[in-house]
């Protein structure tokens, strides 16, 4: 199994009231709930708390893209992940990743990507996503209907510049360029590369073809995303594809672990209230950009957030959203129960742990972390012992890796020229 | 008004034929536009009506070889080509009327009289035009309408509009429709026409309802000013729908191009 913790960033000052003053969490939402003074101290415990989490056993620790949102401040997940690669070492970065339609020109995507994997010793683990309609679309500007075409061509372009050792000519429909050449190049030859999806068989297809994992980023929790993962692995087993490795899928997941089950409502119900309440108040009219999605999946789709609202918002409860699975919560047992129906359920040996949600402090978040990973994670360890040897979807590091403080003392730099110190 | 295919380049094309007179081509705006739409049918008492189907819309075919302005614009000379019309009357409404002004901008000895309808295209700072593509169904009346009530019930043919099959539909067709219209609009409507318009050497009218909230008047104005010797006919009690709402004032409006 590989367990990446994952934080979204989350901006954890917004007021009780936002759901009835405020539309969206995510495209116009009102910059002046921003404090960038108390910006510095959130971004800062956040990234304290990742490389917390990298030194207490998880696989991986992980970053994504969002533009314009209350729930994820990390426009640029590069930016943290590069501070991540130097006060971290032998944890994956997982950098899930950047929407690469987004770049101009990608080739950006390509060196960027490749100065993560020198500057953490080919600890990257790549992830290239369309993007939400509200990120690709209403944010940036990108045409819907075109968005996909798009996509493909940087990926085409992106996994070209990493492999292609002389400089080549791009005669793209969305990117001229007549000397390709990055510099620097990626350790890893490519980086492993993650892919989310929302269910569409042309996404199925493409990480079968190219051997990506196929992650499913959803914050409604395992059981509702049964029939989804289901028809990625009817649509393996069709394209016959060579194996049914659990690596080829990955999954996100809000975990919350306390001593006791009773323990774990005292301490966490209120910041996972924030996230599924708060947080996740985005306006139906960014939800989906005509042209974005397919037909299909519009005829498959739930209608109720294009009705009017009817006047106030229900809650859900912290009994709703750990009975329905959108997070599992409890004491380690109860976790390592759940977790496991997870895993076997959807066969998925990428987990994507949201560990840190809403406006949880960081004791909290910490606390939830070492129990999990002391008392859970060892536990899970083994699900797909067939599988055991599979890295193909995962970073391989350096056996020896540069570490940050190489420079030698002021002595034996002045020692260079015959001064004393 | 009788709905015909005829063969383009790219992709087969769905027209509305009907009536008796001169040759009129018609293009629709982003909502799309159908049989018995009351502007064709007015339209129709005067002229000999040929109101092609943007790729996508209604049942016709999608157009992915469609992505830029001067496809569609070019797309569209190609329907005009292919339905055996030279130099015919050239009128469009909202999206509609952005592709007539590009395609008579770019051909101007091909379009000798053109009609725009509260065309989209020119973008004003001061007036930013409301965001459509991120408006839910029930949002949409109050921007499209003058009488907001009687606008929804044209719109939806009486139907609630949170009734959930009605909602499926809209939506689907809205993927298709709008999906195309994005192509042309999203996410500011402006490729470029500004710089473009000084090469119109066609009569034109411009119509504009007063009570337009989409496309405000001021718009009318900028537009009167971007073509030579352009006439601006304004409605009065009409929104941006004024096709719907005020079909016979407008058609009045189009017949000043004889």
């Amino acid at each position: 199994m590989k367990f990446t913790w994952f934080n979204l960033m989350p901006w954890p000052y917004l007021p009780d009231d936002f759901r009835e003053k405020h539309r969206s969490v995510w495209v116009d939402i009102d910059s002046r709930l921003f404090d960038p003074a108390k910006a510095n101290e959130v971004y800062n415990s956040y990234m304290d708390m990742l490389e917390y989490a990298g030194t207490m056993g998880f696989d991986g620790i992980g970053v994504n893209e969002h533009h314009q949102n209350g729930y994820g401040i990390m426009p640029s997940p590069n930016i943290i992940a590069a501070g991540l690669a130097r006060r971290t070492s032998d944890v994956g970065l997982v950098v899930l990743g950047n929407s690469i339609a987004l770049y101009n020109p990608p080739v950006r995507v390509a060196e960027e990507f490749a100065m993560l994997d020198c500057i953490s010793g080919g600890r990257l683990v790549a992830g290239f996503p369309v993007g939400t309609s509200m990120d690709t679309n209403y944010c940036y500007g990108q045409i819907p209907a075109l968005t996909r075409e798009k996509y493909q061509e940087a990926h085409d372009l992106i996994r070209r510049a990493w492999s292609d050792p002389d400089p080549f000519a791009w005669n793209g429909r969305y990117n001229k360029l007549r000397h390709v050449n990055i510099w620097p190049r990626p350790i890893q030859d490519p980086p492993p590369i993650h892919i989310p999806g929302g269910g569409s068989v042309e996404t199925y297809d493409f990480c079968i073809d190219n051997t990506y994992s196929y992650s499913y980023l959803s914050f409604s929790g395992y059981i509702r995303a049964k029939a989804l993962m289901q028809g990625y692995w009817d649509r393996v087993a069709e394209r016959n594809a060579p194996d049914e490795s659990p690596y080829r899928a990955g999954f996100a997941q809000t975990i919350c672990v306390a001593d006791t089950d009773e323990e774990a409502e005292r301490l966490y119900s209120e910041h996972v209230s924030y996230f599924y309440n708060r947080c996740l108040h985005v306006y139906g009219g960014f939800a989906d950009a005509p042209g974005y999605r397919t037909i299909k999946t519009i005829q498959t789709g739930a209608l109720s957030q294009y009705a009017p609202p009817l006047g106030g918002y229900s809650e859900l409860t912290w009994k709703d959203l750990t009975e329905q699975g959108h997070v599992i919560a409890g004491s380690p047992e109860t976790v390592r129960q759940r977790m496991e129906d997870l895993i076997k359920g959807l066969n998925v040996g990428n987990i994507f742990c949201l560990m840190h949600v809403g406006n949880m402090p960081m004791d909290k978040c910490m606390h939830s972390t070492k129990l999990f990973a002391e008392k859970v994670m060892p536990h899970l360890r083994d699900m797909f012992p067939d599988y055991k040897d599979d890295n193909r979807f995962w970073c391989k590091p350096l056996a020896k890796q540069a570490k940050p403080g190489s420079l030698p003392a002021e002595k034996e730099v002045a020692a260079l020229v015959g001064g004393k110190d | 008004m009788e709905a015909k295919t005829v063969k383009t380049h790219h992709v087969p094309v769905r027209y509305f034929e009907g009536g008796k007179g001169e040759p009129l081509v018609f293009l629709h705006g982003a909502g799309g536009i159908t049989a018995e739409d009351p502007f064709l049918a007015e339209l129709a008492k005067t002229y000999h009506v040929f109101a092609p189907l943007l790729p996508g819309y209604g049942d016709s075919e999608e157009c992915g070889e469609l992505r830029e302005m001067l496809d569609i614009t070019l797309h569209t000379w190609d329907a005009v080509a292919a339905l055996g019309l030279k130099d015919p009357i050239l009128v469009g409404h909202s999206m509609g009327g952005m592709i007539a002004a590009e395609m008579a901008a770019i051909a101007p000895n091909d379009v000798s009289r053109l009609g725009l309808i509260c065309p989209a295209g020119l973008w004003l700072d001061d007036h930013p035009i409301p965001d459509i593509f991120a408006m839910l169904p029930y949002e949409l009346p109050a921007v499209l309408f003058h009488d907001v009530e009687a606008g929804t019930a044209l719109m939806t043919a009486g139907v609630a509009l949170d009734d959930p099959e009605w909602l499926k539909g809209f939506l689907v067709q809205n993927a298709r429709q709008m999906g195309m219209a994005g192509k042309i609009l999203f996410p500011v409507p402006d490729r470029g026409l500004s710089q473009r318009l000084y090469r119109v050497k066609a009569k034109t009218v411009l119509v504009w309802g007063d009570g337009d909230k989409l496309i405000v008047p001021a718009y009318a104005h900028a537009w009167k000013k971007a073509i030579k010797g352009a006439e601006l006919v304004s409605i009065p009690e009409a929104g941006h729908l004024m096709t719907l709402e005020k079909p016979e004032h407008v058609a009045k409006a189009i017949s000043k191009l004889g």
